[in-house]
């Protein structure tokens, strides 16, 4: 026999200003299975919980409803109490009259006759709760970083300085990732190399991290602290352990002129690369698909050359599968390159180049050894237009949100220009100069006020060539928009950052959600700005949204955090409220019929199909299962369940109808 | 066969030879173009500017009576009219409320039927088929393709060629034997309705686009827009003053180059029409 007692809350004047609380005990006092019921000002203090503590002892109760806020507010709070008071946590339910009942009504009649029904249908509910034990899962503690651009760098360094295990996976050669390739960085203009190849060796070097370079994640299976990686090892084509990375192969390789991914095109690579000489590993891979061996079956010159006989032409790429506790994501972002622009001449002029390319030309160890030179004649420009915008901010034709990084690598860009070629001209063309950050403003007025830079406040509506010139034709907006020509020999666009390309499917791969735009989503915009939907899977970086360094640095930071937090502990703890699949004896197993409807509903990828089979091996019947360290209790799955065979624990259908037939018998009556 | 023709006051008026050139390329395919009857104003550069109910109203009436007539096709060979019935379909079709209030104005049922189509569309589809066997003099000529404004945009609506970097008139000119120059004022704006009220901006912004069809050593202008055409040819002499210099570049309709190709009449194209006299150089009038 169910022994309830009911706890009405004032909250101060919170609920009792519009709702009369001894009342609501009163009559709470009358349902049946009550044994107890009181009021009280504050529930959740001390004196408050003591009450309970008590109540549950003197009355033996069976259950109890606190009648208060939200469960959102106070549930863990009064769960923690009865469990220290002998009651099991699940037998304990708030019955909502705050932000439900007192906040959003007046004080009427109605207003305490809401708050007796509400506490009337958890009453009836929580009859009918089952004692819950808590779900352990045990957790390994090794994390797979995806990516290693800067993010990814610095959340390996930050696991792995925290004692754990990390695999770190990069579809490139080398780690790197876009700011080992751009020359100095804002606001400082310190270069990006000297700061970053430190952290790359670091990564090379740490005993608690293994780097596997030219791999890409093609599978992933299983669920926070329990995930099983499956991993794509790329055919180098070369033995790691004997290549020393002497760079013979390299220098020999007579296919040369394949343009580099490094350089972005302005520098050619051989078949056989390192992408830059501080590539880490230091070891070059073949590019299959520009390779005279592999492409006419011959050549093998750098097997000739090769001290050490590292060659293997005929080595396959391996699959290997990894368990790991936690994933990363750091896969980072790309940029709109300029054909994507057809007003500027759908890229086919070769001196209308985009901001990664300009960070080459400008770094000393890009393609022109740090001098200014254009792609198309290697003259110094003396007339440069920057576009910023370009493609962003720009619902009709490109992106709608803003990439965040122009502003200011525009303004260096246009600083690092005249800081090279003192009797040249950089324009910047803008829509608004967004320089929040620290030391930023102040950035963005140098390169105005100390170098000189000519901004002009409009957009560019065409560029093209005339004369051996780029002809740039904007307005100037703060000149009552008036038509603006420059004759320009070189032209950068700031172009748009945007997800990089496969970020979807590795997003389908690894089941964590996406925006509009391909990028990762967070958790929360707020309040879980470095974890996924999907528990155990967090984000670093720009693969979230457009970020700078500093930026995607505090990310993967952030994220390492939330790891090594997860790693603070062998088992983990949930709350046992997930669907199960009911069980019974044979012949029948379970009332499920196998139809697996259930399995693309589940947004969690948490059913499974289990199989009965008799001793030699015969299917008797499939059925599905849920896994409970997946499940997140959304109970999709006990909606479209066309048997009735899923449940949902601490939200049992037997309880919710209880709940809609005590709140329309009242109605009736 | 026949195919609708609205013919809008401009090609019914100052751009007869538009017409002219239409009517001649039609009968060379035996098609028969059959003006819309009863048809009225379309509304252009002024209506949708003041009024939207009448921007929609006059169209619509002119769409209504298409359909009326049985007409599946329309050719509209201005591009200013292509533009307000594209435009004027798209907003009824996607409105029932907005459709029977302009049905009710117009005392007509709009179906939304009738296939609209602009005078590249028309060449795609009946005139480039049989194009290379009836060739008699290739259009061997260096020609600035000229688009403007109204025959690409707005994309969302016209879904016509790519709005920046239109080719359309690019591809039709290589299949007559002429070599489209790549340039950078192919949609740029030539002034349109200020050609009355302010004639120096059109000046200066025809004149733009002049030289830029000069620089690149073009022989001819290929226009497809009656509007387009008077601002390059019929404002030459203000043109030409901006420029400081007399240019003789020839503003020619799509529809009478393919003429010239099919070995037409020079008169029956109505190429006597035009301010700037068609002069081409000599190289083209050889036979194939």
């Amino acid at each position: 026999m169910a022994r309830i007692g009911v706890f009405v809350c004032h909250c101060g004047e919170n609920i009792s200003a519009t709702v009369d609380c001894d009342r609501v005990a009163e009559n709470a006092s009358g349902l049946p299975g009550v044994v107890h019921s009181v009021d009280y000002k504050y529930m959740c203090s001390d004196p408050g919980q003591t009450l309970i503590k008590e109540a549950i002892k003197e009355h033996k109760l069976t259950g109890v409803v606190v009648a208060a806020c939200s469960p959102r507010m106070h549930e863990p709070t009064f769960r923690k109490a009865c469990a220290e008071a002998g009651l099991n946590p699940f037998l304990c339910e708030m019955a909502n009259v705050r932000e439900h009942c007192s906040w959003v009504h007046e004080k009427t009649e109605s207003t305490t006759q809401k708050a007796k029904d509400v506490v009337r249908l958890l009453v009836e509910k929580v009859k009918r709760n089952e004692a819950l034990q808590p779900i352990k899962v045990p957790v390994t503690k090794k994390a797979v970083v995806i990516g290693g651009g800067v993010a990814g760098i610095q959340a390996s360094l930050d696991i792995a300085n925290g004692g754990h295990q990390v695999l770190l996976v990069e579809r490139e050669p080398s780690i790197g990732g876009h700011m080992s390739q751009l020359s100095e960085t804002f606001p400082t203009l310190d270069c990006s190399q000297c700061i970053l190849t430190p952290r790359m060796v670091e990564v090379a070097q740490h005993p608690n991290i293994t780097l596997w370079s030219y791999s890409e994640v093609i599978g992933l299976d299983g669920f926070i602290g329990n995930f099983t990686v499956k991993i794509r090892k790329k055919a180098k084509s070369i033995d790691e352990h004997l290549c020393t990375g002497c760079g013979l192969c390299t220098q020999k390789c007579p296919v040369r002129k394949i343009p580099s991914e490094f350089e972005q095109g302005l520098g050619t690579r051989p078949a056989i690369y390192t992408p830059f000489p501080q590539a880490v590993p230091n070891k070059p891979v073949i590019d299959k698909l520009n390779c005279t061996y592999y492409l006419k079956g011959r050549c093998k010159l750098c097997e000739r050359v090769c001290p050490t006989q590292a060659i293997r032409f005929d080595q396959p790429d391996e699959i290997v599968e990894v368990q790991a506790g936690a994933i990363v994501l750091a896969t980072g972002y790309d940029i709109k390159r300029t054909d994507f622009f057809p007003e500027y001449g759908y890229g086919k002029y070769k001196d209308v180049i985009d901001g990664l390319q300009f960070e080459r030309l400008a770094s000393a160890s890009g393609p022109t050894g740090g001098m200014i030179r254009r792609p198309s004649d290697g003259q110094i420009p003396k007339n440069i237009v920057f576009v910023a915008c370009a493609g962003s901010r720009d619902p009709a034709k490109g992106i709608e949100y803003c990439s965040k990084i122009c502003c200011m690598y525009t303004a260096k860009h246009a600083m690092l220009y005249k800081h090279k070629v003192h009797d040249g001209t950089p324009y910047v063309f803008y829509m608004d100069i967004r320089a929040a950050g620290k030391d930023y403003d102040e950035f963005t007025r140098r390169a105005i006020e100390v170098d000189r830079t000519k901004y002009i406040r409009g957009r560019v509506s065409r560029i093209y060539e005339k004369e051996g010139k780029l002809v740039v034709v904007g307005a100037d907006t703060l000149l009552g928009g008036q038509k603006v020509e420059i004759e320009a020999d070189m032209v950068v666009l700031a172009t748009a950052s945007v997800a990089n390309p496969g970020s979807e499917e590795l997003a389908q791969i690894v089941h964590v959600s996406y925006d509009r735009y391909k990028f990762f989503a967070e958790a929360h915009p707020k309040l879980k700005p470095v974890e996924t939907n999907t528990a155990g899977i967090f984000l670093a970086g720009a693969c979230q949204a457009p970020k700078d360094i500093p930026e995607s640095v505090s990310a993967a930071s952030g994220a390492a955090a939330k790891v090594l937090g997860l790693f603070a502990n062998d088992e983990l703890t949930r709350e046992p409220l997930v669907a199960v699949v009911n069980r019974m004896a044979p012949p029948l197993f379970s009332t499920c019929i196998g139809c697996f409807l259930c399995q693309p509903v589940c947004p969690y990828n948490a059913i499974e199909r289990e199989e009965f089979k008799t001793r030699d091996g015969k299917l008797l019947k499939a059925v599905a299962r849920i896994n409970p360290g997946l499940c997140q209790g959304c109970g999709t799955c006990v909606a479209l369940c066309r048997s009735k065979s899923i449940d949902l624990y601490g939200y049992s259908n037997k309880q919710i109808y209880t709940e809609v037939s005590a709140l329309l018998d009242e109605a009736l009556v | 066969m026949k195919i609708g023709f609205y013919p809008g006051c401009s090609v019914d008026g100052g751009s007869r030879e538009y017409k002219e050139s239409c009517r001649a390329l039609a009968k060379a395919y035996g098609i028969e173009l059959e003006s819309v009857p009863d048809w009225n104003c379309c509304g252009a550069s002024a209506a949708h500017n003041l009024n939207r109910e009448l921007a929609l109203a006059l169209p619509a009436r002119i769409l209504s009576l298409a359909e009326k007539a049985g007409m599946t096709h329309l050719l509209v060979p201005c591009a200013a009219c292509y533009n307000r019935l594209m435009l004027t379909q798209h907003e009824l079709m996607k409105d029932e409320t907005l459709r029977k209030n302009i049905s009710e104005v117009t005392g007509l049922e709009f179906k939304g039927t009738c296939s609209i189509l602009n005078v590249v569309q028309w060449i795609q589809k009946w005139i480039l088929p049989e194009l290379p066997e009836k060739i008699k003099k290739p259009f061997d000529y260096k020609v600035a393709c000229y688009y403007g404004c109204l025959l690409v945009r707005p994309h969302k609506v016209l879904k016509f060629d790519r709005p920046e970097d239109p080719q359309s008139l690019d591809e039709v000119m290589k299949l007559i034997g002429a070599t489209p120059v790549d340039w950078a004022f192919k949609t740029e704006c030539c002034g349109a309705g200020l050609s009355v009220s302010k004639t120096d901006v059109v000046a200066d912004l025809s004149g733009k686009i002049v030289r830029d069809a000069v620089y690149r050593q073009a022989d001819a202008l290929i226009v497809a827009c009656p509007m387009c055409h008077s601002n390059l040819d019929m404002r030459r002499r203000e043109i030409n003053g901006y420029l400081k210099q007399n240019v003789s570049l020839p503003v020619i309709y799509v529809t009478q180059a393919i003429g010239l190709a099919l070995g037409i009449d020079r008169k029956e194209l109505g190429l006597h029409r035009h301010f700037v006299p068609v002069n081409l150089p000599e190289k083209a009038e050889a036979t194939k």
